[in-house]
């Protein structure tokens, strides 16, 4: 019964967020528009989302690039889309790494038409990370490199910290 | 004026500065403007906190007082208790804080303050649709909930 309950939820999720792209693509018809506006879209999900993980997740530290990757992976990934993602291709300096999901719920049943090749389908995904971490101090670049619709093997979003920026007191010492 | 209960006060601030929100529930004497003391609230918590960081014995860390801190990073303080006040505090990594003042009496309000942030704010106000991340809020649902939970708070 509740597998069945989940399937229809996570089945709802999927199309919806195929009517949101199809509306995105007549809306502005140009496909890097259309990447930018997912990004966007993402990035503003990301801002609140960071609130209800963390108050689900009981995660107090952010302060290492490599352990919020994992988090955000195992525990992020699981919570919100139901799947785990695996943390990969670190760079020396540990400050960019690679998120590959086997599975990802967002592209059931899609395939992309000619006309819309360089499309980033889920690039929301990237737009929620990039937003969520800004909220917890990091900085970062996000985007995909490897895409299942594109014809590759796997999804593979590079993830690369830009800055890690600690809270400044805020207010101006003139008052 | 009866004191109802032990709560006197909230504030919620981001990591900005800005309060999200003031929530009173009886406070007898106010001196400063609301500006003056938000701003002076949000002042004590961000000196306090680099002080406690500084003062820690199990840590070494080398820095001056007020090094800018990562969320997580050093030790967090989570109350202070007067003779005629305490005040806890809850901040999460994503630079929100939760303040309450109550009665001195009052217990440990970690679990209290947890309680708030998960399941008051980030539900009445993170998910609303209407909300913009950052700035001052006011919402009914808000105000409902946290006083019906108040309530059950000794």
């Amino acid at each position: 019964m509740l597998a069945v309950e989940s399937l229809q939820n996570a089945e709802l999720f999927t199309l919806t967020y195929g009517a949101i792209v199809r509306q995105l693509l007549t809306d502005f018809e140009d496909v890097d528009e259309v990447n930018k506006q997912l990004d966007t879209m993402g990035y503003h999900i990301g801002i609140r989302l960071i609130d209800d993980f963390l108050s689900k997740s009981n995660v107090t530290r952010c302060t290492e690039f490599k352990e919020t990757a994992e988090v955000i992976a195992k525990v992020g990934f699981k919570m919100f889309l139901g799947v785990t993602a695996t943390v990969a291709n670190w760079d020396a300096d540990g400050t960019e790494c690679s998120l590959i999901l086997d599975d990802n719920p967002l592209v059931d049943y899609v395939e992309l038409p000619e006309t819309c090749q360089g499309l980033y389908y889920c690039n929301v995904l990237c737009g929620v990370i990039r937003g969520a971490l800004e909220m917890v101090s990091m900085r970062t670049e996000v985007k995909w490199v490897r895409d299942v619709l594109h014809g590759d093997d796997t999804f593979e979003m590079r993830l690369k910290l830009l800055k890690q920026v600690p809270e400044e007191y805020p207010y101006k010492d003139d008052e | 004026m009866a004191a109802p209960g032990r709560m006197r006060c909230m504030y919620i601030f981001n990591r900005n500065g800005v309060c999200l929100h003031y929530h009173v529930w009886y406070r007898p004497l106010t001196t400063l403007s609301p500006q003056q003391d938000q701003k002076l609230m949000f002042g004590l918590l961000f000196s306090l906190r680099s002080f406690t960081v500084k003062m820690d014995p199990t840590s070494n860390n080398k820095g001056h007082l007020g090094v800018p801190q990562l969320p997580g990073q050093g030790c967090s303080f989570h109350a202070f208790t007067t003779n005629t006040y305490k005040l806890s505090l809850l901040e999460t990594p994503s630079g929100i804080k939760i303040v309450l003042v109550t009665d001195p009496g009052m217990g440990d309000l970690r679990e209290a303050l947890r309680y708030i942030y998960s399941n008051i704010y980030v539900e009445y106000v993170i998910k609303n649709p209407l909300y913009v991340p950052g700035e001052h809020f006011r919402c009914e649902l808000f105000n409902a909930a946290l006083d019906q939970y108040v309530k059950t708070l000794k």
